[in-house]
């Protein structure tokens, strides 16, 4: 009786230390490890900006920030629904991100040096390389950035945009009244009553809110690109491998485009006597191995998501509501006279 | 004291470790002390944890980053108004102060209409006026029963919505003094100059003053029972007094009056104004309060005050209807039976759960960062919090902030309660 309390308590404070080191493994590094566990990747996103991430009438997420969630499920586990999704606002990403919350953000969210240094976080690349612009009601007749002296500007809080635009009011001398919300929805709610006369954040930002107003023809988007804004896949410092995996998975996107492998033709690409599509695709070499996942991780993710290039006209193309044309835009491939380039699988 | 009732089966025989677990007092101190080492290890595991993990993600910690100037404008508010908020120039502690100027401008504010308005409608639902009583029902029930994040969402939008626009002047007051607009509400901003002082020296002497005569004059009724108007007289002094002053040393402070320009209007250095400039210019004289201000001060204050109207009937209920019979038998009228018998009585039992209403409110508020107002949830565990990332430091200054609000009011409540609390004779 009086040994056995004793021992169970004993062995309730041992459970306790065991368990305290094992968390803070699982914790600090093993990121896959613990996402191949849960038998899914918990990715955050936005809260619903069409074309990157936004729940459709069914209900599914949709965007090419999603897409890029499907991926890394894609080349974990073989399938690209293995992923859950959090909606996160630009206030709460981080956080959630830091905390284990999410396992990797994939929320338009723009590469900076504090970000990548003071904040504990990893960018893994950019999937959409962005700028801050300005949308005025078209009955304003304002033709330019400058004649906004004394303006009131909707955004949100806790994004570059702010930032952005208190320095470039500063620099060009002119006052402003800055509002800030928490929800994208709030700032184009208020935006529309006639609270603000300007609307700011990222280009393509602007181009996704705007299909939200009462008249989104009565609207001016202003000329003026006031910031670089790269927008990546983030993760925590401090795991290496987890890092390799979410970079690689872009990389093997964007590769893939430039080799001419698409999710349609994948399946007989498998058979090609190319040494480089075979090394993408897994038929040779040990790539997918030596990230810790099945050499079909790329493979896996052009068949059941598609390339960068297939994700980028589904979501933000010119044939979809946001009509971001990409030929000649910085977000075409390298070989196309763009920025996007990806280093080599070999 | 129970351990000694439990018979000591082995005795002292037994000698040694075994006595000494089967003695109850030591058994008991055996296991105390366990959990206390379970505890603070839980404790020093935690803390282990968040360091090596912030060290692993290569975070920064500590205190530093106060003094790091900020790089984003802030909503123009009392804060901003009060403490240095120029992007660049302000620090992250000005930040800070201008987020704990702002929650607790609309938690005073607040607390106030909620009061007055609670205790209105409380006694409404009391009245024997059937629309009065109706009236009060119906907003109790529809109001304590929506979510409160609806109601400042709802009443922003339809404030937005109502206002004329920036490049109008609205809805104006007293000539000009008074303007309101999409953009808030203009008002005249006092201007002061030297010789301030003595006004506002009269004015705590003239408060002094009316005491001294309330004291007084409570003194002889209780001796002479013969009563004196010492409120009214009380109020005449104290404005009285610091006005004269305020002639007598040369008016030291004016009102500049809210400006409001067109389009084309020509400004004091020549420019003339463009049209995105057009509207009320602040910077040219009076003050705004925003829009957001405005909604999260209404929708908070409509929200508590029904539950501070229930809080008001419970308390009028509990008072003995013997009580009111006998200040009608004593020929009070029901203004008197209700301020002089009811109402102290009844406050007895308003004021505790009165004091988490307060609570409530103040906790409330955060719910500013909906609709823009930069509270120090929204500005400095929000904004700020993105552009340093220092989550836990940051998160513990905010829970001290709400903490020591928390414990003032309760402080001053109860400090209140003690004073109301039945002097027994
Ligand atoms: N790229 C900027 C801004 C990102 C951002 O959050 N933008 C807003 C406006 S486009 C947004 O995505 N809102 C969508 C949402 O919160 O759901 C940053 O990383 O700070």
């Amino acid at each position: 009786m009086k040994l056995r309390s004793a021992m169970g308590a004993l062995t309730a404070l041992g459970m306790v230390m065991t368990a305290s080191t094992a968390f803070a493994d699982a914790h600090s590094s093993g990121t896959l490890n613990s996402v191949a566990g849960n038998g899914s990747v918990q990715c955050g996103v936005s809260q619903g900006l069409p074309g990157f991430s936004n729940k459709d009438d069914a209900g599914n997420w949709t965007g090419i920030d999603v897409d890029f969630c499907r991926a890394i499920a894609a080349a974990v586990f073989g399938d690209a629904n293995s992923v859950k999704f959090t909606p996160l606002s630009a206030k709460e990403r981080f956080t959630a991100l830091s905390s284990g919350e999410v396992d990797v953000l994939s929320r338009n969210t723009t590469w900076t040096m504090t970000r990548d240094t003071q904040l504990g976080l990893n960018f893994a690349g950019v999937n959409y390389y962005d700028g801050q612009g300005m949308m005025v009601p078209s009955s304003l007749g304002v033709s330019a950035a400058t004649e906004l002296d004394g303006a009131s500007i909707c955004t949100n809080t806790g994004t570059t945009t702010e930032l952005n635009i208190t320095d470039f009011f500063r620099s060009n001398n002119m006052s402003f009244e800055l509002v800030a919300f928490e929800k994208a929805d709030e700032v184009v709610a208020a935006y529309d009553s006639g609270r603000c006369d300007v609307y700011t954040t990222d280009k393509s930002g602007i181009a996704a809110q705007r299909l939200k107003l009462t008249d989104p023809n009565a609207h001016t988007i202003l000329p003026e690109t006031i910031s670089k804004e790269p927008l990546g896949p983030v993760v925590r410092q401090g795991d290496d491998q987890w890092f390799n995996v979410v970079r690689w998975t872009l990389n093997c996107m964007i590769n893939a485009e430039e080799m001419g492998v698409t999710s349609k033709n994948v399946t007989s690409m498998l058979n090609s006597d190319n040494p480089g599509i075979k090394r993408l695709l897994g038929t040779e070499g040990t790539f997918g191995e030596n990230l810790g996942i099945s050499n079909g991780w790329c493979a896996n993710i052009i068949e059941q998501v598609g390339n960068y290039g297939e994700t980028y006209e589904a979501n933000v193309g010119a044939d979809t509501p946001l009509k971001l044309a990409r030929d000649g835009s910085v977000n075409a491939l390298w070989t196309q006279g763009g920025l996007m380039y990806a280093p080599p699988i070999r | 004291m129970a351990y000694n009732t439990e018979p000591d089966r082995h005795g002292g025989d037994d000698g040694g470790l075994a006595a000494l677990i089967y003695n109850p007092r030591a058994r008991g101190l055996l296991f105390q002390t366990i959990l206390l080492l379970a505890v603070i290890g839980f404790f020093a595991w935690i803390l282990d944890n968040t360091i090596s993990n912030l060290a692993a993600q290569n975070k920064k910690s500590g205190f530093g980053f106060l003094e790091e100037s900020s790089g984003f404008q802030i909503l123009t508010t009392l804060g901003t108004y009060l403490i240095e908020s120029r992007p660049g120039v302000a620090t992250y502690f000005d930040i800070f102060w201008i987020g704990v100027v702002n929650t607790l401008a609309v938690a005073v504010v607040g607390i106030i209409l909620a009061t007055i308005l609670g205790f209105m409608i409380g006694i409404f639902r009391l009245s024997s006026n059937i629309i009065l009583r109706g009236f009060a029902t119906v907003y109790v029930e529809l109001l304590r029963n929506i979510p409160l994040l609806l109601q400042i969402l709802f009443f922003y939008i339809v404030v937005l919505r109502i206002l004329p626009g920036k490049r109008e002047p609205g809805y104006t007051l007293f000539n000009g003094a008074f303007g309101l607009n999409i953009e808030g509400l203009f008002a005249p901003y006092p201007v002061v100059r030297e010789g301030i002082g003595m006004v506002l020296m009269a004015f705590i002497g003239a408060l002094f003053l009316a005491w001294a005569v309330a004291w007084i004059a409570k003194k002889r009724q209780e001796a002479t029972g013969r009563q004196f108007p010492s409120f009214w007289v009380g109020l005449a002094l104290i404005i009285a007094i610091p006005f004269t002053v305020f002639t007598m040393v040369g008016e030291p402070m004016n009102l500049e009056y809210p400006r409001f320009l067109s389009a084309g209007d020509e400004l004091p250095d020549g420019r003339t104004v463009s049209r995105i400039k057009a509207g009320y210019d602040i910077e040219l004289g009076g003050m705004v309060i925003v829009p957001e201000f405005l909604a999260l001060l209404l929708a908070l204050s409509l929200y508590t005050a029904s539950f501070i109207a229930e809080i008001v009937r419970a308390g009028i209920l509990a008072v003995a209807g013997g009580q009111t019979e006998a200040a009608k038998a004593l020929g009070m009228s029901n203004g008197q039976n209700l301020r002089l018998v009811v109402i102290p009585q009844a406050l007895r039992v308003i004021i505790p759960p009165l004091t988490s209403q307060y609570l409530n409110l103040t906790k409330n508020s955060s719910l500013a960062v909906a609709i823009a107002y930069p509270d120090i949830v929204s500005v400095f565990a929000g904004t700020a919090l993105n552009q340093v990332g220092q989550e836990i430091e940051m998160i513990f200054m905010m829970m001290m902030v709400y903490l020591v609000i928390s414990l003032v009011t309760s402080a001053f409540m109860n400090w209140f309660n003690d004073r109301m609390r039945l002097v027994e004779r």
